[in-house]
């Protein structure tokens, strides 16, 4: 059981993953407008195509901690809004509602039919549903289908039947939609293949014979039972169905795509087909066959087309011929099928039309895309090409068409959504010396493949950047009448003096002002209606708007230090630690409090909150004290200047800011105390709004300079602008309203205002030395800031310069020519068949070869050039599959790369001609690459190392230990059969080689300099097909699968210890191994399922002053952490937490949270973070009740699974 | 005799229901021809694995899933002659 663990772990997503499985459309929200729902991973996303500003947006994103297999849309006949139907791997069917009120997705139905699991006999991979919303069948790749009917009860609740069975033993299924019949009995057509003749047959004449058939399940509404309606013989290679409209609005029937062909078919029409054209090209094989991958239909007034993609990302624009009947009435008889070129974009898993005139690409990698049509292609010169020339049989012999891809004509990209979907590779490393270490990434495939760079912060516009003539100490931004919306000075305090600059077409230096320019200025405020007052270390100016003013002077001998106001209240604190208080009468008078009080030590810092609505004045007043204190003095005329409360600090606080925010625990808004300290770190705590207690304090560290607060106004929302080493903002995050910190992309600022004006209504103003900025905040959506720098071909693998700030990546694509072939043909007379015309891969993609690889290396500059800076390809085949820098001890420790490439690669099933290892010398400061020798090795070398100062290379089964040589490298060591398949991955410590197979987990490896051996040791008693490993310490290591688990194991101690003893050499060799094995084992520490495959893991620390966690970086683009506990306190407490909102917020898919994260091995030692932060959402009254049983309050509970994150994340 | 008349029964509709059920006389290749059709379907179930095989392949995701359901028709080869 996982209690009895003693390592736990917390388990967080930084990222989500952002590969989308499926897209449909709909109108989900019961408006007119469409949204569009997504899944990817676990996660369901709804988005918001904004048709203004032309971009798309999400509105919500929920966990429901199940895989998702299937999403489809219906809408109950009168109903003005779409349902969802959830397939996942619950064994059950999930009926969805979204509620845009409270945002949030509503389950109305929750059917079980079978197992949990992603099984074969099991429903839930394919679901199709009646257009006409009134039934709906969800399949299993293998014999079952399952119809529910669905219905409205005079309550109009939507009821679901008790399924309905139309299983077919030794029936696979290709693909599944419903029909569109009308009012008819609902049909399902079903694409299918049966295998029971064949497993029969030892002759393999059944096999030969086997047909694919397209079936009709009819739904008998009347009799309520489902018949196998009709079947018939269609294209073996078919594997998509796409539903005709039919009724009133077309013929019906189905499409069936497979190879090269695209048919038309229905029960009582004739059939039809068309041929998929193929590309024409200097470069393309003319032999070769597209296939249908995605498409969509869409209707609008009464016609209807299909957008259908190939594999290489061509759209076509299929359309059917009706017959008319002698008056020129449309019958619903099938003509012909017309196909034409459309457009090419991106690869697509899902394709979505908009009604309002959009496609929404969900891109299989690399970034989805948003396109505006602008025409549908109707009048071009496209070649059209039509069913009539060819026989419907698909069988018959054709001749194949082309046609010639062109850049885009009928869309207009307007958006791209970044993903880092396939994410290949992730390493967290600081090279720009910032206090937190920034992402570093290789995703997407082809030549849509990327280098990424990610940092935590917000994006900032700058609007002006100006330079001033001295350096100023302070800004501030001021209205002249109470009831102006925008700012008219902005007022800069020097050390001697004050400079007033007035905003209007320009800006400019404005004199006569009544203010005091002839020395610093400490606060400046707009009071009562027309009024402003101006503090300065010697007095309180107090300017009407007449331009008459009035000097409250400072007592002798005394300056004033810190001051505090607001629109009627004005506090100062003088030097000697008095505290004066003035405020405004309806008269517009000043009047001062007749008693100053006197603080224990020097007055650092003041603060008054805003005035709240309907009150007169703010009741609060913290004055922050060098003696590392905040009091709460209270405002109110009968205890005016009395202490509220105190609350003591690590460091004087340097600034003070009092201000109400969202608060997530409340619902509503509630009234903070920022304070910042010389230290340099940041603490926030609620004041009670009636008593003027302090609780809840929560402190982050910000960097080591005082922390300078203001408050600021982002996209509606009052935040705090918090400067130290880096401007910081705090803000409530969009979808959980918890408080967030995040750094803004922007220089150090040494004070900062807000600003508004026309142009820049939520802005601010910021000086750095002598520059004055102004700037906004764009979005407060996205704390991650992408920068994307273009690579050849797919990465596989990438490191860093040891030195440099450079890193080295290689990529490599199947099946594709490389660039000496391609210009060979393009420049070959006899070939080109008309046109030469190049077309960017980026769009278009690479020239098909099978068989052939195109590889290269690349030096990337992330930092300063941010580009590409030099690329090597690959010849001879050769593909490049591992990559290491070593210092080889022989050549003085001289940096050299090791590329480990394999020869006419064949992926499945694996084969090679050969394997080789390229030595390169890094020349040009690192800008290049020199090849100094390459040496022969049996098969592609999957994993490289240096190990004290020679090659480790994983050969197959085999670890063998290279040397630089002056031909080649040298073989000094080699352990055969070091794992039980394939060496795939390689860590070191000391001279423990942690060695992982593709299949067998990971296996310890000593090597012994004595004996000059490499003896494994250890290795694990589960098949772990592994994909990613880190070793965490000496002791243990960290590991990704295939299956999408993350585990950590140890080696014992004691095998530990013995393994490294002197001379234990012949010792462990003649060890008599245990089960086949190794004699030892390994202990397993954690295990968790996360549903994506960690393809990269990391011991770093992520934030400035943070603990180090476990980083790992998922193919479908997540990126996570596991987050050691410290005390058993806390895990005691966030298992408790788990095992409520398991309890208080079932995973909305049907899935159990437990058993999801027991998919493969049962979970140990780990608290899903995920979970516990769906608190965050959940209603009010779940949160307290979820709080009631763990004897907490809400606060404390958002409060500990706050802390669980900002400790060591973002 | 009862009991094992009916542990006989719960065998059946065991096997009737959930394909892949052993009895005493699977042989090899209907055993591998389960495990093999067992693995493709996960293939194509877990989106995750989909993609990943794809990558790998160099392929479009649907052209790998239809691929992995056309190998579930006869995942491991011809069967055997009967003998006997």
């Amino acid at each position: 059981m996982a209690t009895t663990s003693s390592m736990f772990m917390y388990s967080l997503t930084l990222k989500a993953p952002t590969a989308i499985h499926q897209a449909i459309v709909g109108q989900f929200a019961g408006t007119k407008e469409q949204q569009i729902l997504t899944a990817s991973g676990s996660r369901l996303t709804l988005k918001q195509p904004d048709h203004i500003r032309d971009t798309i947006t999400d509105i919500i994103s929920h966990d429901c901690f199940g895989i998702i297999r299937s999403l489809a849309s219906f809408r109950l006949a009168g109903s003005t809004k779409d349902l969802i139907l959830v397939g996942s791997d619950s064994g059950r069917i999930a009926l969805l509602e979204y509620i845009p009120a409270e945002q949030r997705f509503n389950r109305i139905h929750l059917e079980t039919y079978g197992k949990s699991g992603v099984r074969r006999v099991i429903p839930g991979q394919y679901l199709a549903t009646d257009p006409k919303g009134r039934a709906c069948m969800v399949a299993s790749v293998e014999k079952n289908k399952l119809v529910y009917i669905l219905n409205r009860d005079s309550q109009a609740k939507v009821t679901i039947s008790s399924p309905l069975e139309a299983h077919k033993n030794h029936a696979l299924l290709f693909a599944l939609v419903g029909l569109d019949v009308g009012y008819e009995n609902p049909i399902f057509a079903a694409l299918e293949v049966d295998y029971g003749d064949s497993d029969q047959d030892p002759s393999g004449e059944a096999y030969e014979n086997i047909k694919k058939q397209l079936v009709y399940y009819e739904l008998d509404l009347g009799l309520n039972h489902v018949v196998r309606k009709w079947a018939d013989e269609v294209d073996r290679t078919a594997h998509l169905l796409f539903q005709v409209p039919g009724g009133a609005d077309g013929p019906s029937g189905v499409l069936v795509c497979g190879e090269e062909n695209i048919t038309y078919r229905h029960s009582n029409q004739e059939a039809f087909r068309v041929p998929i054209p193929r590309r024409q090209g200097a470069t393309e094989d003319p032999n070769r066959k597209r296939s249908i991958v995605a498409g969509t239909m869409h209707k609008m007034r009464g016609a209807f087309f299909f957008l259908l993609q190939t594999g290489d990302g061509d759209l076509f624009k299929l359309t059917i011929d009706m017959g008319e009947d002698a008056q020129g009435n449309a019958t619903a008889d099938v003509i012909r099928l017309k196909i034409k070129y459309f457009d090419t974009v991106p690869v697509a898993t899902s394709l979505c039309i908009l009604k309002r005139g959009f496609l929404f690409v969900a891109a299989e990698s690399g970034s989805h895309t948003f396109y505006q049509f602008l025409k549908l292609g109707d009048d071009d010169e496209e070649a059209e090409f039509t069913s009539d020339d060819y026989e419907p049989d698909w069988r018959a012999t054709y001749s194949p068409v082309r046609f010639h891809p062109r850049p885009l004509e009928n869309l207009h990209l307007t958006e791209t959504i970044e993903s880092m979907s396939p994410l290949m590779g992730l390493k967290s490393v600081n090279l720009t010396g910032d206090d937190a270490p920034q992402l570093y990434s290789i995703c997407g495939t082809g030549a849509r493949s990327s280098f990424k760079t990610l940092r935590h912060g917000l994006e900032v516009t700058e609007i002006v950047e100006s330079a001033l003539p001295r350096v100023p100490t302070k800004v501030w931004t001021t209205k002249l009448m109470k009831a102006s919306e925008y700012d008219n000075f902005i007022v800069l305090s020097f050390v001697h003096e004050t400079l007033i600059l007035s905003i209007g077409e320009t800006v400019e230096e404005a004199t006569d002002t009544g203010f005091l320019t002839s020395a610093p200025t400490i606060a400046v405020q707009q009071m009562g209606e027309d009024a402003m007052i101006q503090v300065h270390p010697k007095g309180i100016r107090h300017i009407e708007s007449t331009g008459r003013w009035n000097d409250w002077p400072a007592p002798q001998h005394r300056s004033i230090v810190a001051a505090a106001s607001n629109s009627t209240q004005v506090a100062i604190a003088l030097s000697s630690g008095e505290i004066a208080y003035f405020e405004m009468d309806g008269e517009g008078a000043l009047n001062q409090y007749d008693d100053m009080r006197q603080m224990t030590g020097t007055v650092t810092s003041l603060s008054l909150g805003p005035i709240p609505l309907g009150r007169q004045r703010s009741s609060f007043l913290a004055v922050g004290c060098d003696d590392s204190t905040v009091r709460i003095l209270s405002l109110e005329p009968d205890t005016c200047l009395e202490n509220k409360s105190i609350q003591a600090l690590t460091s004087p606080p340097n600034s003070l800011s009092i201000m109400p925010m969202i608060d997530s625990s409340s619902g509503g808004s509630t009234l903070y105390l920022h304070i910042g300290l010389y230290s340099g770190v940041y603490i926030r705590t609620v004041l009670d709004e009636v008593t003027g207690e302090l609780s809840d304090t929560r402190t982050r560290f910000l960097g080591p300079k005082p922390v300078k607060l203001t408050r600021v106004e982002v996209q509606g929302q009052t935040a705090v602008l918090a400067l130290s080493t880096r401007p910081w903002l705090g803000y409530s995050d969009d979808m959980t309203k918890m408080f967030t910190l995040t750094p803004l992309d922007y220089p150090m600022l040494e004070f900062g205002w807000s600003f508004h004006s026309e142009q820049c209504p939520h802005g601010m103003v910021g000086i750095q030395d002598e520059h004055l900025r102004l700037f906004q905040i764009p979005k407060l959506s996205s704390s991650l800031l992408e920068e994307s720098i273009p690579l050849q071909y797919t990465p596989r693998q990438f490191v860093r310069h040891p030195t440099l700030p450079l890193f080295y990546t290689i990529e490599s694509d199947n099946n594709t020519l490389p660039p000496d072939q391609t210009s060979r043909l393009l420049a070959d007379p006899s070939i080109v068949n008309g046109d030469a015309k190049v077309l960017p891969a980026k769009d278009f993609g690479y020239p098909r070869g099978t068989g052939h690889w195109a590889s290269c290396v690349s030096v990337v500059d992330p930092i300063n050039e941010k580009r590409v800076l030099s690329c090597l390809d690959l010849e001879d085949n050769e593909a490049a599959v591992s990559m290491a820098f070593v210092l080889f001890s022989s050549q003085d420790d001289a940096v050299h790369l090791v590329v480990g490439t394999g020869q006419n690669m064949i992926m499945s099933p694996r084969s090679s001609t050969c394997g080789w290892l390229h030595v390169y010398d890094i020349v040009d400061e690192g800008q290049s690459l020199k090849l100094i020798h390459k040496t022969k090795v049996d098969a592609p070398p999957q994993a490289l190392l240096a190990f004290q100062g020679r090659l480790l290379a994983g050969i197959g089964q085999s670890l063998v230990m290279y040397d630089m040589g002056m031909r080649q490298l040298l073989r000094k060591s080699q352990c055969l059969n070091a794992v039980p398949n394939l060496l795939v991955g390689l860590e070191t410590q000391g001279s423990r080689i942690i060695c992982s197979d593709v299949q067998e987990s990971v296996t310890f490896v000593v090597y012994k300099f004595a004996d000059n051996r490499l003896i494994p040791f250890v290795d694990d008693s589960i098949a772990r097909w592994t994909s990613a490993t880190a070793m965490m310490d000496y002791e243990t290591v960290a590991g990704g699968d295939k299956f999408g688990n993350l585990w950590l194991l140890r080696c014992p101690a004691k095998i530990s210890e013995g393994a490294d003893e002197q001379g234990s050499g012949a010792h462990l060799v003649h060890e008599k191994g245990y089960l086949q094995g190794t004699p030892n084992r390994l202990d397993l520490m954690i295990h968790i399922f996360t549903s994506d495959i960690p393809t990269s893991i990391q011991k770093t620390s992520l934030v400035a002053g943070g603990a180090d966690t476990l980083l790992w970086g998922g193919l479908q683009g997540t990126i996570g952490i596991l987050v050691p506990f410290v005390s058993r306190e806390d895990v005691d407490f966030f298992q408790n937490l788990e095992g409520e909102l398991r309890k208080e917020d079932a995973p909305l898919a049907g899935r159990d949270h437990l058993s999801y994260r027991s998919y493969y091995v049962p979970v140990k030692g780990v608290i899903d973070g995920d979970l516990c932060e769906r608190y965050l959402v959940l209603p009010r009254g779940v949160k307290e009740q979820i709080a009631g049983g763990l004897d907490r309050s809400v606060r404390e509970v958002e409060r500990k699974i706050g802390d669980m994150r900002t400790r060591v994340a973002f | 005799m009862a009991d094992k008349l009916r542990a006989q029964q719960q065998l059946e509709q065991l096997q009737a229901r959930y394909i892949g059920t052993g009895h005493a006389d699977t042989s090899k290749f209907e055993w591998t021809s389960n495990i093999a059709r067992d693995s493709y379907s996960s293939y194509v179930g877990h989106p995750p694995m989909l993609q990943y095989m794809a990558v790998g392949l160099g392929e479009p995701r649907e052209a790998v899933r239809a691929s992995m359901i056309e190998k579930m028709i006869q995942p491991v080869g011809k069967p055997p002659e009967v003998t006997d």
